[in-house]
C-alpha cells in the first residue's frame, strides 16, 4: 500500500494547480445564457493548454493522461472551484465512444470540435418508458435512401438546447431480442424534425430537456459501430471516465463538509453532542468515498476492469451528499427553509443524486447480481 | 499512488487464510467457545510462524513488518473467529513499541514477539479497567487510564461473562505499576485500527455466509437471494464491509507511513467498522431466518464478537466524536 503521488505525479498537480491559479475565469455569470458561453470560453482556454481531452489520446488532439492524472485532473478542478467545461458529455462520454467505435472520417469530423467546445453535444438515451430498463427503448430509425429516418421522444437530455449533436440511441431492429436491436447515431440537432422543451425541476431550474422527434433524417456515415450494436456501443465507454470522475464527487463532498463545519461553528453549536455526532459521521463517510475512489482506480489500473468499489462509489456519493443537505438543513433550523442560502437549493438538488446517472435500487441490483453472483431479479 | 497490498503482504494474507481455516474449522470454534477457551496447540504454532512479532522490530525478536501486516492478520483471525490470546498479546506489543522507552521496550517487546510473556492491555475507566482479554493468563497488564499506561504483572482480575465467548476477559482493579516513558495514544489507535480489522473479518464472513445462503434457500419456489428485500440488503452489507475495510487498511497504513494522520484514520475506521460489524452480522442473521437465531447455527458467534469489539478500545459514538474535534469542530467542552 502506498497512497502517496510520486514525484512525477506530485508534479503534475503542481503544474496543474498552477495553471489552474493563472487562468482560473472566477465566478460563473447568473442565467443559462451567460453561464453556458462562460462555460465555452473556459472549456476553449482549457483546450489550448491541453487539458480538455485529459483521458484522450494524444494523437486526437487529447492529453493522453494516465488515469491518476486524470484523477488527479478532477480533483484539482473541483479544488479549485473553476467552472465546469461546456462539452462535459462529449469529452467524458462521446468523443471516447467515437475513439473507440468511430471510423477515420467520424474522428477527423466530429473530434476537434468537441475539444474546441464549437459543437456541444447531448445525450439521447433514455425515454419517458425507458429509464433503468434502457434497452426496451422504443425511438425507431427506418431505412430511407443514404440513411435514416428517426421518430420517438427522449427525456432528461441535458444541454439539449445547446447542442449541435446528439449522441442517439434508436431502435433499428424489432425482430430481434430489445439489446440487439439498437443503433447509436450521431443526430444533428439542428433541424425542424427535432424539438427541444426544457423539462422545470423541483428546484425550478431547467437542466434537462425533452425532445421530439419526428422524421428526423441522420445519414448513414452517422451510425458509430455498426448497425445493431448500439448497445455494446453505448455502455462500454462508460466505465473508466465513471472510475476518475468519482474524484471530482469526493471533493465535492469534501468542501461541502468544510462549509457545513463552518455553518456549525457560526451557530455555535460545535458543543452540542447531536450535532458532532452527524458531522462525525459525515467526515467518516466522505472519507471512505475518498479511499474507495483510490481503490477503484487501482483496481482498474491492474485489471483494466472496476472492481466492486466502482459499482458502489455512486450509491455511496449520493447518500452521503443527501444527508450532508439534510444535516446543513437541520442546523439553519427556523431559517432553513428560506431560499437565500444556498443549502435549500442543494437540499432540493441533491434529491436527484440517486436517481440520475442509475437509480440506487438499480445500483444495487448490479451489486447484487454482478458483484455477489446472487441470482438475478425473478430467477427460478 | 496504490490502495492494495503489495504482494509480501497479499501471500501473507493467502497463507494466514489457509493455516487458520484448517485449524480453526466452524465445529472446533464452537467447542473452544462452549468451553470459554483458547487452543493452547495453535497458539505455539502462531508463535513459530512469528506472528506475535509481526510488527515488533527485529533488533526487539519481531519480524520487523508493520502495521498493515498486523491488520492482515487480524482480518484473517476475524474471519475465523479465532479463539486465541493474539489480539490481547498483540495489544501489549504495539503500546509498549510506541509509548515504552528503549529500556522497557528491550525489555518485554522480545517476550511478547516470541509468545514466551504473554501481555493484555486494559483501559480503566475509574477504579477499574472492567474489561481486559486475557487478564486471567497474561503475565503483564499493560492499563491504560487517559494519557499514562502503567505495567503491571500478572495474571490479575476476576474473569468476566460477556456476550462473547470466543474471547476471555476479565475485570482488573486498577493499581500502582511501571509507568511507560512516553504518550500511549499511538499504541491505543494501533490496538483501535487492528480491531476495525478484525471487523472487517468477522463481517466478511457473515457476508459469504448470508450470500451463500441466499442462493439455496428457495422459498415460493424461488432463491431468497432473487427478491430485492433480500438481495439489495446483501448490497447493502457488501458496501458496508468495504468501506470497513478501505478504512481500516488507510488507518494501518497511516500508522506506518504518515503517524501525523493516523489519530484521524484510526477513529474514523473503528467508528465505521464497529457500526458496520454489528450491522453486517445482524443484516446476515436476518437473511438467515429462524435457523439463524438458533444456538446451533453458528452466525450468533460473530454477531457477539462483532458487537463486543465495537465497545472495544472506544466505541463508534465516541470516535465519531474524536473525528468531529480532529476535523474542526476542537474538543467538546462540555461546560458552558
Amino acid at each position: 500500500m502506498d497512497l502517496t503521488l510520486s514525484p512525477e505525479e506530485a508534479a503534475f498537480r503542481e503544474e496543474l494547480r498552477a495553471w489552474i491559479e493563472a487562468n482560473s475565469p472566477g465566478r460563473e455569470p447568473e442565467g443559462d445564457e451567460a453561464a453556458f458561453e462562460f462555460r465555452k470560453r473556459w472549456q476553449r482556454e482549457l483546450d489550448a493548454a491541453g487539458w480538455a481531452g485529459i483521458s484522450w489520446p494524444k494523437e486526437y488532439g487529447g492529453r493522453g493522461a494516465s488515469l491518476i492524472e486524470q484523477a488527479i485532473f478532477n480533483e484539482e478542478i473541483v479544488r479549485s472551484k473553476a467552472p465546469p467545461m461546456a462539452n462535459v458529455l462529449a469529452l467524458a462520454m462521446g468523443g471516447p465512444t467515437v475513439i473507440a467505435h468511430g471510423d477515420e472520417d467520424q474522428k477527423e469530423r466530429y473530434l476537434p470540435p468537441i475539444l474546441s467546445a464549437e459543437e456541444i453535444w447531448c445525450q439521447g438515451f433514455s425515454e419517458p418508458d425507458s429509464g433503468s430498463d434502457l434497452a426496451s427503448l422504443k425511438t425507431r430509425a427506418e431505412k430511407t435512401d443514404g440513411g435514416w429516418s428517426v421518430t420517438g421522444q427522449k427525456v432528461w437530455t441535458t444541454f439539449a438546447h445547446h447542442a449541435k449533436w446528439c449522441m442517439l440511441v434508436a431502435r433499428t431492429d424489432r425482430d430481434v431480442p430489445k439489446h440487439k436491436g439498437l443503433t447509436y447515431f450521431l443526430m444533428d440537432m439542428e433541424q425542424d424534425a427535432v424539438q427541444v422543451r426544457p423539462l422545470v425541476q423541483i428546484t425550478g431550474e431547467s437542466e434537462f430537456n425533452e425532445l421530439f422527434i419526428e422524421d428526423a433524417y441522420i445519414p448513414d456515415e452517422n451510425v458509430v459501430g455498426g448497425v445493431g450494436n448500439g448497445w455494446m456501443v453505448a455502455i462500454t465507454t462508460l466505465m473508466h471516465e465513471r472510475a476518475t470522475l468519482a474524484f471530482g464527487l469526493q471533493v465535492q463532498v469534501q468542501i461541502a463538509l468544510l462549509q457545513l463545519r463552518e455553518l456549525v461553528i457560526e451557530r455555535g453549536l460545535e458543543n452540542d453532542p447531536i450535532v458532532r455526532q452527524r458531522i462525525g459521521q459525515l467526515t467518516i463517510e466522505a472519507e471512505v468515498l475518498r479511499l474507495n475512489a483510490y481503490r477503484g482506480l487501482t483496481q482498474i489500473m491492474k485489471t483494466g476492469v472496476p472492481g466492486p468499489e466502482g459499482s458502489l462509489g455512486k450509491w455511496q456519493w449520493s447518500e452521503v451528499n443527501q444527508s450532508l443537505t439534510e444535516a446543513a438543513m437541520e442546523i439553519r433550523g427556523a431559517e432553513a427553509p428560506l431560499l437565500e442560502s444556498d443549502w435549500a437549493y442543494r437540499f432540493l438538488r441533491a434529491r436527484a443524486n440517486s436517481i440520475e446517472g442509475g437509480t440506487t435500487e438499480i445500483l444495487k441490483n448490479i451489486v447484487a447480481e454482478r458483484v455477489l453472483g446472487l441470482p438475478r431479479m425473478g430467477a427460478k | 499512488m496504490n490502495f492494495d497490498l503489495n504482494d509480501d503482504q497479499r501471500s501473507i494474507k493467502a497463507t494466514a487464510a489457509e493455516f487458520l481455516a484448517a485449524r480453526f474449522k466452524p465445529d472446533h470454534v464452537r467447542e473452544l467457545a462452549e468451553a470459554g477457551s483458547y487452543d493452547e496447540g495453535v497458539w505455539k504454532e502462531m508463535c513459530e510462524l512469528g506472528w506475535p512479532g509481526i510488527f515488533i522490530p527485529e533488533e526487539h525478536g519481531g519480524q520487523g513488518l508493520g502495521q498493515v501486516e498486523l491488520v492482515v492478520l487480524m482480518e484473517e483471525l476475524g474471519r475465523v473467529l479465532a479463539p486465541s490470546p493474539f489480539f490481547s498479546n498483540a495489544a501489549a506489543g504495539l503500546v509498549i513499541q510506541t509509548a515504552g522507552s528503549e529500556e522497557q521496550r528491550a525489555r518485554w517487546l522480545p517476550g511478547i514477539a516470541s509468545g514466551e510473556l504473554r501481555g493484555t492491555v486494559g483501559e480503566v475507566s475509574g477504579d477499574r479497567a472492567p474489561l481486559v482479554a486475557d487478564a486471567d493468563s497474561a503475565e503483564l497488564i499493560v492499563l491504560l487510564d487517559g494519557d499514562s499506561a502503567t505495567v503491571v504483572e500478572g495474571p490479575l482480575g476476576e474473569r468476566v461473562e460477556t456476550l462473547d465467548s470466543t474471547r476471555r476477559f476479565s475485570a482488573v482493579e486498577a493499581r500502582a505499576g511501571e509507568q511507560l516513558a512516553g504518550d500511549p495514544e499511538p499504541g491505543r489507535d494501533r490496538i483501535a485500527g487492528a480491531l476495525a480489522a478484525e471487523l472487517v473479518g468477522v463481517a466478511q464472513q457473515t457476508l459469504d455466509m448470508a450470500v451463500d445462503y441466499a442462493k439455496q434457500r428457495k422459498q415460493f419456489d424461488t432463491p431468497i437471494g432473487a427478491y430485492q428485500g433480500v438481495s439489495h440488503r446483501c448490497a447493502q452489507m457488501l458496501l458496508e464491509v468495504e468501506g470497513a475495510r478501505a478504512a481500516a487498511y488507510y488507518a494501518a497504513w497511516a500508522a506506518d507511513a504518515e503517524p501525523e494522520t493516523l489519530a484521524l484514520a484510526a477513529s474514523m475506521a473503528k467508528a465505521y467498522a464497529s457500526d458496520a460489524g454489528w450491522r453486517v452480522t445482524a443484516s446476515s442473521l436476518q437473511v438467515h431466518g429462524g435457523i439463524g437465531f438458533t444456538w446451533e447455527h453458528d452466525l450468533h458467534f460473530f454477531l457477539k464478537r462483532a458487537k463486543v469489539d465495537g465497545h472495544l478500545f472506544g466505541t463508534a459514538r465516541e470516535h465519531r466524536d474524536r473525528v468531529a474535534a480532529l476535523s474542526g469542530l476542537g474538543l467538546l467542552t462540555t461546560t458552558r
